[in-house]
């Protein structure tokens, strides 16, 4: 029945070649606008640590003193040197890691290559096994290597490849500002997106080429960058960082049950509370334990123009709906004739209910495969754009059985109205007119 | 023209009728919106900076390693790429326009106000304003002895005291003393406090972070930047000149030290032009949208109105056959296209001001102003008209004869 009812639906869209056409143009551009948006926004709004997310927590303390206090105002996005290596050193989590990023000059051995300037990690050694990065070649430093700010450097594989032509280089040696490294190892391609861990470096920017210890960066006064709080008489003079009153280090904390993360809270009231008792915080705890997700919500991540595309692309299909509908509706109802003499040689409303619908669902599969080759056009686009997160946006598999969903979806619903309205005429009627 | 026979023709045909109304309200709506979104970023991308930026030029060079004599070796620099011929001014600075990379601080009216009043940036540079060619509308710039060097006001507090004056924007002046001249009042920053000596016309801050309304408060200290604090170089050049310009500049700073990496090099009109990339592609989008917009709802009304025209030649052709002149029929068609449009705009402009609203929410946008409803409204009667100008000639074509005919 179904092929017949195909069959029926091809000559019928055959017979009027433009309508068709412009119904399936329609079609195909509102879903071409709806997928390419929002692929755009499932990239953006993705998860950047399936696996792990949930177990990720980024602690908030506040530190600040009472200028410009308010009982409602969150706690700083970063913490300060001295609470970042307590927390660190206090080891209450299943890993902890400090870090701030940077850019240093590095400085190859071949002289065909002229210095460089490479964005940089300063961290601890839990960043590698806490965030599982990947390594090519290898390990990551330890916490012994933390503690003797020992010279080792991990190294993308982006940066391997310029360097050594992507061959192992664990064990050779990377001048960067003026001093000798130990590569220890390179790591796979590795960008999670978003750039979760600092959101102040763009938040979909490329990752860093090299991770240095932190301990290491601050001795030999690497170059950092981010974003930094002061208050009292916090200055921000680069070389006394330890001391100041200034917040510029991202703290996480990996948690492997919510039980943990509950404990893990109320120590770090505590934390506040002791360092209130010591003088050094004066405003009443604060403190705040997002985990992954919940950061990135927190700092809307996605920016305002992706959701606007997304709504001006879902305004546009539905304009196209509203459009195919009509036509269909226009189309069906002419054929009324046809259509009554089936019902009068006893086809039930619910069989020309049923011809109807194949008919739209074919347009919206042509729409749909249109609308598809319109997405990728689109996102072919987007990764023209200059934004950081353009080369990010391509077609996954289920955006990919979206769009077809969503197009097939769409032109059944637009078909509903028609054909329940061309099912509706009654078949003597029909036979006696005309 | 007769109004009624159409209005009984759309009530037995009220469902497709409703369709029309239906899309055009969504067209008039979404494009209403949609040609405002574009204004507002082309608005955006005329902001106003205060600097001379068709001669600016930017290069960032960076030393390896620890820095000796690095106040001298800016002077060095300094005097190197000013004698590169057509400069007209050079300045090491600590921030620069349109970077998106600014140093901020919190701004007080008093040395006891707990809450501070606002956040501003701060430029720092000798001759900087002089340099960026800002435009000085009250009081003066700094004077040579006046200004500090950053570095020792850093390593020492005591001398931060010792900094005293600021240059301050217009803009930054009416927000914090309104109605009153800036000239002479003090501000306090952390534990000091500074006297405005200077108010300049407008100086834009790098970075927007705060919202584009606080776009203007800026502040200019003197204090003297060296290699190991600063790395952007500032160069005035004629508008021409600037590609030479580079060339020199890029090689004069090698030459004053061969061990160092060029960042960037580029002229304020590239920056500028990075910095409102987005807002570009927002405008150009949304444009394409509206045409793909407008084309499917007329493409549609053609479509529609082709079915209208075939399913009632019948009565097309009585009415010929009974008088009606080709002229008659086609302004039937026209009229009835024109009802639909009507009605579809009036609905549209409820659901654009509604639109309106959840943007006004959701992204900070401005009250859409009344004068995009009647242009609205022109552009889809318009629109509406030409496309069922086709099917109402090939309605005015049908021959009278028609009539005597069955189907």
């Amino acid at each position: 029945m179904f092929s017949y009812y195909l069959d029926l639906a091809l000559r019928s869209l055959r017979r009027n070649k433009a309508l068709t056409a412009l119904m399936v143009v329609a079609i195909a551009l509102g879903i071409g606008a709806s997928m390419t948006t929002l692929t755009v926004l499932h990239v953006l709004s993705g998860d950047p640590l399936p696996e792990k997310s949930s177990k990720l927590f980024y602690p908030q303390i506040d530190p600040q003193d009472m200028d410009g206090y308010k009982p409602q105002d969150d706690p700083p996005a970063q913490v300060t040197w001295l609470d970042g290596i307590a927390l660190l050193h206090a080891k209450r989590g299943d890993h902890q890691a400090l870090m701030t990023g940077g850019a240093v000059p590095v400085q190859p051995a071949q002289s065909s290559i002229e210095p460089f300037f490479e964005d940089a990690r300063y961290t601890t050694a839990d960043f590698f096994p806490m965030f599982d990065v990947p390594l090519l070649f290898g390990r990551p430093w330890t916490s012994a290597d933390d503690d003797s700010h020992a010279r080792v450097v991990l190294i993308s594989r982006k940066l391997n490849d310029k360097l050594f032509q992507g061959h192992d280089s664990t064990g050779q040696t990377l001048r960067m500002e003026d001093a000798a490294f130990r590569i220890i190892g390179v790591l796979d391609g590795w960008r999670p997106s978003p750039h979760f861990y600092d959101l102040n470096s763009g938040n979909y920017s490329e990752d860093e080429g090299v991770f240095v210890p932190l301990t290491t960066a601050r001795e030999l006064k690497f170059g950092r960058s981010g974003s930094m709080d002061c208050w009292g008489k916090g200055s921000g003079g680069e070389d006394d960082l330890e001391a100041a009153s200034c917040v510029w280090l991202q703290f996480w904390v990996e948690l492997d049950s919510p039980a943990k993360a509950a404990a893990y809270k109320e120590y770090l009231l505590h934390y506040s509370q002791e360092q209130k008792t010591l003088g050094r915080f004066q405003r009443p705890p604060n403190v705040r334990l997002p985990d992954l997700m919940g950061w990135l919500d927190y700092n809307k991540v996605v920016p305002g123009d992706v959701r606007l595309q997304a709504w001006l692309a879902f305004g546009f299909l539905l304009v196209c709906l509203v459009n195919t509908v009509g036509l269909m509706l226009a189309k069906f109802l002419r054929r009324s004739s046809e259509l009554g003499v089936r019902r009068a040689l006893g086809a039930s409303k619910r069989a020309v209910f049923a011809q109807l619908l194949v008919e739209a669902g074919t347009i919206g599969l042509a729409g749909g495969i249109g609308g598809l080759l319109l997405a990728f056009v689109g996102l072919w686009l987007v990764r023209m754009q200059p934004s950081d997160y353009a080369s990010l946006a391509r077609l996954d598999l289920p955006m990919l059985l979206a769009t077809f969903l969503l197009a097939i979806g769409a032109s059944l619903l637009a078909g509903l109205l028609p054909a329940w309205r061309a099912c509706q005429v009654t078949p003597a009627l029909q036979l006696k007119s005309n | 023209m007769d109004i009624l026979p159409i209005l009984s023709t759309l009530r037995r045909h009220k469902v497709t009728a409703f369709l029309v109304i239906l899309e055009i309200a969504l067209t008039c709506a979404i494009v209403c919106n949609a040609v405002f979104l574009i204004s507002q970023r082309l608005e955006r991308m005329q902001m106003f900076s205060g600097v001379a930026e068709h001669e600016l030029i930017q290069i960032q060079a960076v030393s390896i390693g620890k820095q000796n004599d690095a106040a001298a070796r800016a002077q060095e620099d300094l005097i190197r790429l000013r004698q590169i011929p057509g400069v007209t001014g050079a300045a090491l600075v600590n921030q620069v326009p349109f970077t998106n990379s600014s140093w901020n601080t919190s701004v007080k009216l008093g040395p006891n106000q707990k809450q501070a009043t606002l956040n501003a940036t701060q430029y720092f540079g000798e001759n900087l304003l002089q340099t960026f060619g800002t435009r000085l509308v009250a009081g003066r710039y700094f004077n040579a002895d006046e200004y500090l060097d950053f570095e020792a006001v850093q390593r020492d507090q005591k001398l931060q005291a010792k900094v005293g004056v600021i240059v301050i924007t217009q803009a930054l002046g009416e927000r914090l003393w309104p109605g009153q001249s800036a000239l002479g009042k003090t501000i306090y920053l952390g534990e000091t406090s500074v006297r405005v000596i200077g108010v300049v016309a407008g100086l834009i801050r790098p970075a927007l972070f705060n919202g584009d309304a606080s776009a203007q408060w800026s502040m200019a200290f003197p204090l003297r930047m060296n290699v190991s604090n600063a790395n952007r170089y500032v160069l005035r050049a004629a508008p021409n000149d600037r590609d030479r310009v580079i060339a020199g500049a890029v090689a004069a700073l090698r030459k004053a030290d061969p061990h160092r990496v060029i960042i960037e090099k580029k002229t304020l009109d590239e920056i500028r032009s990075g910095f409102f990339q987005n807002d570009r592609a927002m405008a150009g989008l949304l444009v394409g949208v509206c045409i793909a917009l407008l084309v499917v709802t007329a493409l549609g009304i053609v479509g529609l109105g082709s079915f209208w025209v075939a399913q009632r030649r019948r009565q097309i052709g009585v009415r010929r056959a009974l008088g009606a002149t080709r002229r008659n029929i086609l302004n039937y068609f026209q009229t009835e296209n024109f009802l639909l449009a009507t009605i579809g705009i009036a609905l549209g402009m409820v659901l654009a001001y509604g639109i309106n609203l959840f943007l006004m929410l959701h992204y900070e946008l401005p009250r859409l102003p009344a004068v995009y409803f009647p242009i609205g409204a022109i552009v889809l009667w318009l629109i509406g008209q030409v496309a069922v100008l086709g099917p109402a000639m090939r309605a005015a074509a049908v021959p009278p004869v028609v009539a005597t005919r069955s189907v």
